[in-house]
């Protein structure tokens, strides 16, 4: 039992941790006003330019910053559109879904020789208590054993809360996404405030995707990245564009991933049934215990300086 | 000139031509970049289009799927909602025709008719559903539709693993009833004068050696329907009305929560429909055990954001998208550069068409400039 409870935890921290990264992506950005429906792409860039790094150099902390870096540049095509030439920021970022992994597949397929699928990397990131040389056959110790990118996405996650809710700075950002003429008379520069965001934002959905081919599984192929991002942009809404509720919403996500490979073996319940959970689940809790969200006032408006 | 540019510039086919152009010059920089002739590719894809009439007849047939869902979604833009979820409500639509297909006989011509509007039923059903969750929870369409999606994949999954359904061995259905099929002049292809005719008529009858079917009839209908009833009929200028302003509308006496519930449920009606036109129509005649989306969904958002969220549009831009999607296939088959540079091209084609809304503003300084002069 004791043991059943920590390989839970083990799984839905496993799923969760890829999620949160993107999803706090969402948050950053869409707190300074900017809408980013282009996660999925990002992160399908992220996890192939991580892998093919990764693969190549041998050096998985190479890969993991090459796969953020990759989100990002992405996300700065996203922040030029989106805020100086004004265009719709939902467009815009479906178009990116495409050319992220249009662009992935293409350059995988010129680099692994026509291949579909990257090869598999020689070293992945190495796990929480492998960095201290701890290895045990014990259930629990293994199960606690988990993907370095666990702790540093909650970390993550933590450093967002302090800077969004604590500081000048994330204030500053919170008023952009808000009310960004009243940001403006301040003497705050809307529009690099909302570059940075949205550049951030490809970071981490970057790194969203290099904690998928670097942590959970060990290469790249198209159907590595399926929805998750979709999934973040949802958890982002769900935990009410906040740091902790969107980490929150991702960890109950692969809390009932976790509960569908836990109860797979059961007789009683198809299979097929049980993988709806996750996402039923979703709608269950927020129709009774989430209720209406708000989105930032300015979320997806573009700014033009002089405009009440 | 000027005022030729003031005009031009505000025309949204302008935007959207100048999109176009775009995704194949980038699409041409992309492959130079990669070493491949952007001439050659090109050319390649041009008669892997064009080359033969059984080649535009396909890419009519592939057209009607996405131009159905790409209608869902412009339906729903229209109406001020992000409709992610045509993919969930197609792939309801394709459970609905397998199954009423199969196992409710009818006879032929009302089989069809049948399936494809309790497709359209259900379909509405499970799209009207993310309007109430949207009303009565205030649960976002863009989180319901996300997590309905994959409710229906594994819906798809779950009635495939009922007794019976499956077909023994495989990891698909059984084939609905003929009566069902809306596939044309199948039988008559087969006779001796069908076959005379496909032999002397180089044009027609090496489009009939395609699996054609009246899915495009069926499309053009329901495209045409659908912009009548946005442009022509009360509730639609209500339901426009909700998506232009919903307070302006709501202090016009329009119900809004009402509204946003049928407007789901028509834009999720029209995705579904289209699942069972494709299942009623093309070759496999049956549903297969999923392991991603099929993507009609998700392609049915860039149709409609390339047709400018027209209806009418979604015609044009379907058979654009189908025809870029077909054409990319022989880029491959015949230069070996890989297909994918498609996705990359309509990327970019919908990144400009994002950023059209610059050549209003274009128009705009254009006019102020003649003005102080």
């Amino acid at each position: 039992m004791i043991n059943n409870i920590f390989l839970t935890l083990n799984i839905t921290l496993m799923y969760s941790a890829p999620l949160i990264f993107a999803a706090l992506g969402g948050v950053i950005t869409q707190r300074s006003g900017v809408d980013n429906i282009g996660i999925e792409g990002m992160m399908t860039i992220g996890a192939f330019g991580a892998a093919t790094v990764g693969f190549l150099s041998g050096n998985p902390w190479l890969g993991f910053l090459v796969g953020g870096l990759c989100g990002a540049a992405m996300a700065a095509l996203h922040a030029v559109a989106a805020i100086s030439l004004r265009a719709s920021q939902t467009i815009s970022g479906v178009a990116l879904n495409f050319i992220g992994q249009g662009l992935s597949l293409f350059l995988c397929r010129l680099i692994f020789d026509g291949a579909a699928q990257s090869s598999t990397v020689v070293n992945k990131l190495p796990k929480l208590l492998g960095m201290f040389g701890v290895s045990s056959d014990n259930v629990i110790v293994s199960s606690l054993n988990v993907d370095i990118t666990v702790p540093i996405a909650i970390l993550l996650a933590a450093l967002m809360w302090f800077f969004l809710y604590k500081t000048k700075w994330g204030l500053r950002v919170n008023a952009c996404g808000e009310h960004p003429a009243a940001a403006d008379s301040l003497g705050v520069n809307v529009y690099a405030v909302r570059y940075v965001c949205t550049i951030l934002s490809g970071l981490f959905a970057g790194f969203g995707g290099s904690a998928m081919t670097l942590a959970v599984v060990s290469n790249f192929g198209p159907s590595v990245i399926s929805g998750h991002g979709f999934i973040a942009l949802a958890a982002v809404i769900f935990g009410k564009w906040t740091p902790h509720g969107a980490t929150g919403a991702c960890l109950l996500f692969g809390f009932a991933q976790a509960m569908v490979v836990m109860l797979g073996g059961l007789e009683f319940v198809p299979s097929t049934l049980l993988a709806m959970l996750p996402y039923v689940l979703t709608l269950v809790v927020l129709a009774l215990f989430v209720g209406r969200s708000e989105a930032p006032k300015a979320n997806g408006t573009p700014y033009l300086k002089g405009e009440r | 000139m000027r005022k030729f540019l003031i005009k031009a510039f505000n025309k949204p086919m302008t935007g959207i031509i100048i999109s176009v152009l775009a995704g194949f010059v980038i699409g041409a920089v992309v492959l130079a970049v990669a070493g491949y002739s952007p001439l050659e590719a090109y050319s390649a894809m041009f008669w892997g289009i064009v080359g033969k009439p059984k080649y535009i007849a396909q890419v009519i047939i592939n057209a009607v799927p996405i131009i159905l869902t790409g209608l869902s979604v412009a339906f729903a833009f229209k109406t001020g909602l992000f409709n992610i979820g045509a993919e969930g409500q197609y792939c309801v639509g394709t459970i609905v025709a397998a199954i009423l297909g199969r196992y409710v006989p009818l006879p032929p011509v009302l089989h069809p008719i049948f399936v494809l509007l309790a497709a359209f039923l259900l379909g509405g059903l499970f799209g009207g559903l993310s309007g109430w969750l949207k009303t009565k929870f205030g649960i976002h369409e863009v989180i319901s539709t996300i997590m309905l999606n994959w409710i229906a994949l594994y819906l798809n999954n779950f009635i495939l693993s009922l007794p019976g359904v499956k077909k023994e061995g495989q990891q698909a259905s059984h084939e609905i009833l003929p009566s069902a099929r809306i596939r044309i002049l199948t039988d008559w292809k087969r006779t001796d004068e069908g076959k005379e005719f496909l032999t002397n008529s180089p044009i027609f009858g090496d489009m009939l050696r395609t699996d054609i079917h009246v899915g495009i009839l069926l499309a053009v209908l329901v495209v045409i329907a659908a912009w009548y009833f946005l442009r022509h009929t009360t509730k639609g200028f209500e339901l426009r009305a909700v998506g232009f302003n919903h307070s302006a509308a709501e202090f016009a006496g329009i119900d809004v929560k009402k509204n946003t519930v049928s407007a789901m449920f028509l834009s999720g009606g029209i995705a579904a429909f289209a699942g069972a036109v494709q299942i009623l129509g093309t070759n496999s005649f049956r549903i297969s055990v999923l392991a991603a989306q099929e993507g009609y969904g998700w392609d049915g958002i860039s149709v409609a954001l390339i047709a400018n969220n027209n209806p009418l549009g979604t015609l044009l831009s379907g058979l654009l998208f189908s025809a870029l999607k077909y054409g990319g296939s022989s880029i491959q088959s015949s230069i070996g550069a890989p297909s994918e540079v498609i996705n990359i091209m309509i990327g970019t084609i919908v990144f400009c068409v994002a950023l059209v809304s610059i050549f209003p503003i274009i128009a705009d300084r254009l006019k102020m400039k003649g003005g102080s002069k």
